[in-house]
C-alpha cells in the first residue's frame, strides 16, 4: 500500500494532501530539495483559496516562485503577460472555465506546459482535458508530492534530451535505439516492460517519479493504483541494474515515488 | 361577493372542460345559424314557387273563362273564387287603372299597368283592413284583355315579421339543444376524464411530498389515460427502486466510514496526548495513512456512480480486450509470484470489443487484486488463471482462483457496495472493487457471471469472475 508520508534519511520528504491544512500549518511540504529545477516560476489559476494558499506555501518551501490568480479572465490576463515554467490551472473556475482558459492560450500561442487539476471524474475529463492543449491531468484529491512530480517534469521538459539516443546516469546506460541497457559496461538483460520502465525513469533522472506517473507512462492506465503492483516492478528492475552493483542509483522517495540519480 | 364570483368563474374557465364546452357551443352556434338560414331560404323560394304555379293555373282558367263567356262568366268566376275562404287576391280594373271588382281596396300603384308578373313583392290593402297599421305584401299575375279591362290574380305571401320569427324561434331551439349537448359534453368529459386527471396529479402531489409508494390509479379500460398511468407507475417502481438503493448505500456509506473515522480520531487523540516525539510522529503518519484510505474510499465510490450514472459512455471506442489482458495479467504477475501464486493465462488473440480501456483495465485490475488476496488460501499451489475466449456472440473474459470462493447464496451480494464476506473483512480492501467492475460491465452493455472455480472441492472451490461483453467485433 502506497504511503503518502515522511522523511527518509536521503531525501526530506513531508508530503502530504492538499486536504490536511492543519498539518500543513505546522512544518509544511519539504520534498525532495535536491530534485528542484533552480528558479522555476510557476502560475497557478485555483478559485479554492485554501487549496492555493497551502500549494503556493508548499511550492515556496521547496524553492519554486509561484504566482497565484483566483478566476479564469486575471489568470488568462496574468499568463499572458508573463512568461512562466509550467502552470497548474483548476478545471472549474469563475468567470472564465480552465479549459477555455488553456485553449485560449494555445491560440495565443502561449506553449507554456499545463498541468489540468479537477474534481470531476478521471477518465472522460481527463481526455477533453489533453485535447483543449492541457499536458498534464491531476484528480482531486490528489497528494502534494504528486502535484510536485509533475511540476517539475513538466518544468524541465524543454531541457528533456527528447533527441538523446542514448540515457546515461552515473555507470548506466541505456540505449534507447538498440533497446541495450549496460551497467559499467556489463549488459542487463531487461525484460521489454523493464526496459520502458527504466527508459522513464532515466529520462526524468534527477526527480522523482510517482506510481501513478509510472503506470501513466509505462502502463498506459490512467488512475491511483491502489496496491503495490509499481513496487514489486520497481524492485524487480532494481535487482537488475543494481545487484552486482554497491552504489545504489534507484532511490525510492517515501511517501512520492522514485528517482533516478548518480549520487557520486 | 361579486369580486367572489368572478373569482369563481376566473377558475372555472381554468378547467379544460368548461373551455371545451365553451369551444363546441360556439362550433356549433356558427353551423346551427348557417343551417338555418339555408332552410329557410330554401323553403322561402320553395313557397314562393308553389304560389306562383297556384296563381298561374287560375290565371289560365280565367283566360279560358273569358274566351268562352266574356267579361260576365269572368266576373262570376271570381266573385265565387273571391268569396271562397282562403281566397286569393282578385282585381278587376278599368283601361285607366280604376278598381272595378275584386277583394282588395288598393294596391301599390304601377302594379297593374304591366302585364305578367309582377317583379317583386307589392303592397296591397285588404278590404277588411282599409287604413290598418299591417302591411301586406302579394305577388301576382296580370291579365289584359284587348278592350283593356285588366286581371290581377295574386296572393298574400303572409307576415314578413312573422317569418322572422319562425326563423329565431328555429334558431332558439337549436341553440337549447347545442347548451344541453355542450353539458353533456362537460359531464362527459369534465366529470369523467378530466377528473380522472385530476386525480392523477393528485397522486403525483402526494408523491412529490415524499410518498414514493403511491401509485397513479389505473382504470379497467385500458384506454390512454389508463396507458399513460401505467407508464407512470412503472417510471415510479424505477425510481422507488433506485432510490430504495441510493438509501441503503448512503446507510452503507454512513456505517462504513464511521469505522475508519473514529479510528483516525482515535489516533489524532492519542497523537495529542503523547510527549515522546517518536511515538507521536508514528501516530501522525498513522493518521495521514487513514485518511489516504478514506479518500480512496471515497474516489472509489464517485468513480462507481459516475460509470452508473453512464456519463463516461462518451469515450467508447474499439480495445484490444486480447492486449489489455494480457498486460494487465503482465502487470500483476510479479505480484502473484512474490505472494507465491502461479499466474497463467489463456488469452485468444485478436478479440476486440467496443468500450472504454481505462475502465475495463480498471475493472480487471479489481478482479486480480482480489485473486491474489484469496488464491491460495487452504491450498498448496494457489494458482490464478485469466482466460480470454468468444463464445456463442458473446466475449468471456475468466479470472478464476482456487481460493476458498464465495458461497453461492452470497454471489449475488458481494457486487454490493461496502459487501464483504465475513471471512475477509480481516484482509484489507474497500469492500467496492467488485461494486466497480458490475458497473463498468453494466455500462458496456455486459453482465458479470460469479462461480465457483472447482464445484468438485468442497475445501477450496474457488471463485471465477467472468466479465461477458455482449458483441463481439471480429
Amino acid at each position: 500500500m502506497q504511503t503518502l508520508i515522511q522523511a527518509s534519511t536521503q531525501a526530506p520528504a513531508q508530503a502530504m494532501s492538499p486536504q490536511s491544512t492543519a498539518s500543513s500549518d505546522s512544518d509544511g511540504a519539504k520534498v525532495s530539495g535536491d530534485a528542484i529545477v533552480p528558479h522555476m516560476k510557476i502560475l497557478v489559476i485555483e478559485d479554492d483559496l485554501e487549496a492555493a494558499a497551502y500549494m503556493t506555501k508548499a511550492f515556496r518551501e521547496v524553492g519554486i516562485i509561484v504566482d497565484h490568480a483566483s478566476d479564469g479572465e486575471s489568470g488568462l490576463f496574468m499568463a499572458s503577460e508573463n512568461s512562466y515554467d509550467v502552470m497548474v490551472i483548476d478545471r472549474m473556475l469563475p468567470r472564465r472555465d480552465g479549459i477555455s482558459v488553456i485553449s485560449e492560450l494555445r491560440k495565443r500561442g502561449v506553449n507554456t506546459p499545463v498541468l489540468i487539476l479537477s474534481a470531476l471524474g478521471q477518465v472522460d475529463d481527463r481526455v477533453a482535458g489533453l485535447r483543449a492543449g492541457g499536458d498534464d491531468y491531476l484528480p482531486k484529491p490528489y497528494a502534494f508530492s504528486e502535484l510536485l512530480a509533475r511540476v517539475e517534469v513538466l518544468g524541465r521538459r524543454k531541457g528533456t534530451p527528447e533527441q538523446d539516443m542514448v540515457y546515461r546516469v552515473g555507470d548506466l546506460e541505456l540505449d534507447r535505439l538498440s533497446h541495450e541497457v549496460k551497467r559499467a559496461g556489463k549488459d542487463v538483460l531487461l525484460q521489454p516492460r523493464e526496459f520502458r520502465l527504466l527508459e522513464y525513469l532515466m529520462k526524468n533522472a534527477g526527480q522523482v517519479v510517482t506510481r501513478t506517473m509510472l503506470l501513466e507512462n509505462v502502463w498506459d492506465y490512467h488512475f491511483d493504483p491502489q496496491t503495490n503492483v509499481i513496487d514489486v516492478h520497481v524492485s524487480r528492475l532494481r535487482s537488475k541494474i543494481e545487484k552486482d552493483f554497491d552504489k545504489p542509483l534507484l532511490k525510492t522517495i517515501r511517501g512520492a515515488g522514485y528517482m533516478i540519480k548518480d549520487e557520486g | 361577493m361579486p369580486s367572489r364570483i368572478i373569482q369563481r368563474s376566473r377558475l372555472m374557465f381554468r378547467s379544460t372542460a368548461v373551455r371545451l364546452s365553451a369551444l363546441y357551443i360556439l362550433l356549433f352556434a356558427i353551423c346551427a345559424a348557417f343551417l338555418v338560414f339555408y332552410v329557410t331560404a330554401l323553403s322561402e323560394k320553395t313557397l314562393v314557387q308553389q304560389t306562383r304555379q297556384t296563381i298561374q293555373e287560375e290565371v289560365e282558367d280565367i283566360q279560358r273563362a273569358y274566351n268562352r263567356g266574356g267579361v260576365n262568366l269572368l266576373l262570376r268566376i271570381m266573385e265565387r273564387r273571391a268569396r271562397q275562404p282562403g281566397a286569393n287576391l282578385y282585381v278587376i280594373a278599368g283601361p285607366n287603372g280604376e278598381l272595378l271588382a275584386g277583394n282588395v281596396a288598393s294596391v301599390q300603384p304601377g302594379v297593374l299597368d304591366r302585364q305578367g308578373w309582377t317583379d317583386m313583392p307589392f303592397v296591397y290593402e285588404p278590404y277588411a283592413e282599409v287604413g290598418g297599421p299591417r302591411k301586406h305584401l302579394a305577388i301576382a299575375n296580370v291579365l289584359q284583355f284587348e278592350n283593356g279591362l285588366r286581371v290581377m290574380v295574386g296572393r298574400d305571401l303572409g307576415d314578413p315579421s312573422r317569418f322572422r320569427y319562425i326563423v329565431r324561434q328555429a334558431l332558439m331551439v337549436a341553440l337549447a339543444i347545442m347548451g344541453l349537448g355542450a353539458l353533456i359534453i362537460w359531464f362527459g368529459i369534465g366529470r369523467n376524464a378530466l377528473k380522472r386527471i385530476d386525480r392523477m396529479s393528485a397522486a403525483s402531489q402526494k408523491i412529490m411530498a415524499g410518498d414514493l409508494s403511491q401509485r397513479l390509479p389505473v382504470g379497467r379500460s385500458g384506454d390512454e389515460f389508463d396507458r399513460l398511468s401505467s407508464s407512470l407507475n412503472a417510471m415510479l417502481g424505477r425510481i422507488e427502486k433506485l432510490n430504495e438503493g441510493l438509501r441503503q448505500v448512503s446507510d452503507n456509506i454512513a456505517h462504513d466510514l464511521k469505522t475508519p473515522l473514529t479510528r483516525l480520531r482515535n489516533k489524532a487523540a492519542d497523537a495529542l496526548g503523547e510527549d515522546r516525539e517518536e511515538v507521536r510522529k508514528a501516530a501522525l503518519e498513522g493518521i495521514i495513512g487513514e485518511s489516504d484510505q478514506l479518500i480512496r474510499t471515497f474516489n472509489a465510490l464517485l468513480m462507481i456512480s459516475r460509470v452508473e450514472a453512464g456519463s463516461i459512455a462518451a469515450e467508447m471506442s474499439s480495445v484490444d480486450l486480447s492486449a489489455v489482458s494480457a498486460d494487465s495479467a503482465e502487470l500483476y504477475e510479479p505480484v502473484a509470484e512474490e505472494a507465491g501464486i502461479s499466474l497463467v493465462t489463456e488469452i485468444e488473440p485478436g478479440i476486440a470489443v467496443n468500450g472504454n480501456r481505462e475502465l475495463i483495465g480498471q475493472a480487471i485490475f479489481n478482479l486480480l487484486d482480489n485473486a491474489i488476496k484469496y488464491a491460495g488460501e487452504g491450498s498448496d499451489r494457489p494458482v490464478i488463471k485469466v482466460k480470454l475466449f468468444s463464445a456463442a456472440g458473446e466475449v468471456r473474459l475468466a479470472v478464476s482462483d482456487n481460493g476458498p470462493g464465495v458461497p453461492a447464496d452470497k454471489r449475488g451480494e458481494v457486487t454490493k457496495r461496502f459487501f464483504r464476506l465475513d471471512a475477509s473483512r480481516s484482509k484489507p480492501g474497500t469492500g467496492l472493487g467488485l461494486s466497480l467492475v458490475e458497473a463498468v460491465m453494466e455500462l458496456h452493455g455486459g453482465r458479470l457471471e460469479l462461480s465457483a472455480t472447482d464445484e468438485a472441492n468442497s475445501e477450496t472451490p474457488g471463485l471465477t469472475v467472468t466479465m461477458v461483453f455482449p458483441v463481439v467485433k471480429a
